[in-house]
């Protein structure tokens, strides 16, 4: 069998089993939602209504109730697009990406990570609609035979490259999310014990049944995806970047934008993934899956694409310059000192400086750290599309046409609401989908799980031990490593109790010995 | 008489593996492994054949591809050519560089999806199909090898039984074989 090397930290901390797995995975499905939960859910439900309710009220009234005008005819709208856009490419760069390299630490954060793609997609997609006015009448983007004479979409045009990359992208994600979903649900499905879980499950699952030539195709049909799936990333931001790189506007006008954009959108997807899987880890008790390691990790894929952004910000500025075109420079000069300076500075801070605190291994290494930039980097990756957008057609040609712009109250709630829309999305997939690859994660246990890792001796049987997480026959070496995994996971978990509060709270019985675990903290570092 | 199958459960991938090295060296056909994960080394053992699905993501990538070019020349240049910022409208090739983001976004959308549905059909995996993996708890830490006694006319079934206790296993059972699907 294949072995890691030693010296790589576990990917798997502590002793588990493949049973320890699937309870930990499923124990969540199965057992009563926390109370925490109802809440969260409660409160995305209630600010996506209200999101839709603008959205309805939009429709009603028309696009005149956003606050563009004659000059800024794109705002918030598309700025909140590629915002949600570029979230959406995290997830399925780990799990295409980081599946062609082997990188066996996506496992954990894959499953969760593809979700929120699917999500945030979704999210994007909706603004493109609802701008068009009349959404009934959306489908007229798609090239079909018409009766207003033989005209067709025009093919030249990015924003018609941008429907096919986007239905392409979302529906291609939301494929290969499935395919990885069919044997976790079969695995739920044959654990269900009342009849109507198992039912849903039954069907979910599509009969699944593990036979060796199945996994066969499995294996073949997730490498190849990932193959397909790498080059669609890229193609789909780039294809948005065009969107404004293909005008003749300037500060829009720049050959730069599809690798910036690119690298803003792997920036932005994993902050947000960040985000969410501090807080779903420790609400969902998957410490031993998702630790400090993985956090680490995808800390320094923010600091290396952070740091490509900070490159392109002022490659772009340099060139501004250097290109001798007044308009080109003024349009840069304006960003900067301008009536927006303050969202260019915030994206300066929020993008450039505060991936590079990363480099300190012992702020890329602390949770509440990590979560607390995460959602610094979302606010200035947001103020990045908003700054590009608007800034740059906010001064016109003619100074007659120069305005400000303004959003209005439909503006703030409907991205208000998609962000609750996009919750109510994902705390539903965290209660009824299994949230880890179960399957790709048993397939590593031994070779990254920390018990297994340096066990000269027979691992077969070292996997049989602990069925169910009862500990049944440690050997010695065994029970000196659990103590050390028990030190770690406790490390991992009072960094980050404060950060996820409303989580712990409601759904630890056992807060009092969280606070006893935060104070043996101290003495460990 | 109804056909008789054996199912031999083991409790660790490795185990089933060197198990079913051993059988088959001993010249037992396994018809058929069920577990929870991909065991990787057990095709060539057991049998089975590397898949082909990725010929038919490559052809159907291909399909789709052409289904994109043959609809660029038919919209923009020979049904209603228009005139997009002084494009050539008259020639496919001429006007290619502005299709290629669309012709890729195409080959990867039929390669992709004909391929998903293709897996799923071969795999007999679709809503509401039934599961037949002989114990449930295959999907979860179980693997269980399937041994039907026509593939093994050579051996009777207490042979079989003998040659199956043999190898590291934690349960034995001989059942009649039913096709579920």
């Amino acid at each position: 069998m294949h072995k890691e090397a030693a010296i790589r930290e576990p990917l798997i901390l502590g002793h588990k089993s493949y049973h320890d797995i699937t309870e930990d995975v499923c124990r969540s499905i199965e057992g009563k939602a926390p109370r925490a939960w109802y809440i969260m859910f409660g409160i995305a439900l209630l600010i996506g209504l209200y999101g839709i309710g603008c959205i309805c009220y939009l429709l009603g009234v028309g696009i005149g109730t956003w606050g563009l005008n004659k000059s800024v005819e794109w705002a918030w709208d598309i700025t909140n697009f590629v915002w949600w856009v570029g979230i959406g490419h995290a997830g399925t760069l780990i799990s295409a990406v980081l599946l062609l390299f082997r990188q066996r630490w996506r496992m954990a954060i894959n499953r969760s990570a593809e979700a929120m793609t699917i999500f945030a997609v979704f999210m994007a997609g909706l603004f493109p609609l609802i701008h068009m006015g009349r959404l009934w009448v959306g489908y007229w983007v798609l090239p079909l035979p018409n009766q207003f004479g033989s005209l067709w979409v025009n093919f030249n045009s990015p924003l018609l490259w941008d429907v096919f990359a986007i239905s392409t992208y979302l529906s291609v994600s939301l494929v290969f999310w499935y395919i990885g979903l069919i044997p976790d649900f079969a695995t739920i499905r044959d654990r269900a014990q009342s009849p109507i879980p198992k039912k849903i499950y039954g069907i979910l699952s599509f009969g699944w049944s593990g036979r060796a030539k199945h996994w066969n195709r499995f294996e073949l049909i997730s490498l190849v995806l990932a193959g397909l799936a790498t080059p669609l990333v890229f193609s789909v931001h780039s294809i948005v970047s065009f969107d404004f790189a293909t005008s003749v506007i300037p500060g829009w006008h720049t050959t730069i934008f599809p690798p910036y954009f690119v690298a803003g959108a792997v920036f932005s997807g994993f902050a947000m993934v960040q985000t969410l899987l501090l807080i779903l880890r420790k609400g969902m008790k998957l410490e031993a899956y998702i630790h400090t390691k993985h956090v680490e990790y995808m800390n320094i894929v923010i600091m290396v694409t952070g740091s490509i952004v900070g490159v392109a910000y002022l490659t772009e500025l340099f060139i501004s310059w250097y290109s001798g075109v007044e308009y080109e420079s003024y349009a840069f000069i304006n960003r900067a000192t301008g009536p927006y300076w303050w969202a260019y500075w915030s994206m300066m801070t929020c993008n450039v400086i505060s991936p590079q605190l990363m480099w300190f291994k012992k702020l890329r290494t602390s949770l509440l750290f990590t979560f607390f930039i995460s959602i610094v980097v979302n606010i200035g990756m947001w103020f990045e599309r908003f700054v590009i957008i608007v800034t740059s057609i906010h001064r016109d040609y003619l100074p007659s046409s120069w305005i400000q712009f303004y959003p209005t109250w439909t503006d703030i709630g409907i991205f208000i609401g998609t962000i609750g829309i996009f919750f109510v999305f994902y705390l539903l997939f965290s209660r009824y989908f299994p949230v880890l690859a179960m399957a790709e994660l048993k397939t590593i246990v031994k070779i990254s799980g920390e018990s297994y890792k340096n066990e000269e001796g027979d691992i077969h049987q070292l996997q049989r031990t602990g069925d169910g997480g009862t500990a049944v026959a440690h050997s010695h070496e065994e029970v000196t490593e659990t103590v050390v995994e028990e030190t770690v996971v406790e490390e991992t978990t009072s960094e980050e109790a404060t950060e996820a509060e409303e989580t712990t709270e409601e759904d630890n019985n056992n807060d009092t010995s969280e606070s006893e675990e935060n104070s043996d903290d101290d003495n460990k570092e | 008489m109804a056909e008789r199958v054996i199912y031999a459960t083991y409790d660790d991938d490795h185990v089933l593996l060197d198990g079913a090295k051993k059988l088959v060296a001993d010249g037992v056909h396994i018809t058929d492994v069920f577990s929870p994960f991909p065991i990787h080394g057990i095709d060539p053992v057991i049998g089975v054949k590397h898949t082909r699905l990725g010929i038919v993501a490559f052809l159907l990538g291909l399909f789709g591809l052409t289904l994109a070019i043959i609809g660029f020349r038919y919209f923009m240049i020979h049904d209603w050519p228009m005139n997009i910022g002084g494009k050539p409208n008259f020639s496919l090739l001429e006007n290619y560089p502005s299709f290629v983001p669309v012709s890729f976004e195409l080959t990867v959308l039929f390669a992709a999806h004909g391929m998903s549905i293709i897996y799923l059909l071969r795999n007999k995996t679709l809503p509401g199909m039934p599961a037949d993996n002989p114990h449930p708890r295959t999907t979860d830490d179980r693997f269980v090898m399937e041994i039907r006694l026509s593939d093994n006319a050579g051996f009777s079934s207490e042979e079989l039984h003998q040659k199956i206790k043999g190898t590291d296993i934690i349960e034995i059972e001989e059942k009649d074989y039913v096709v579920i699907k």
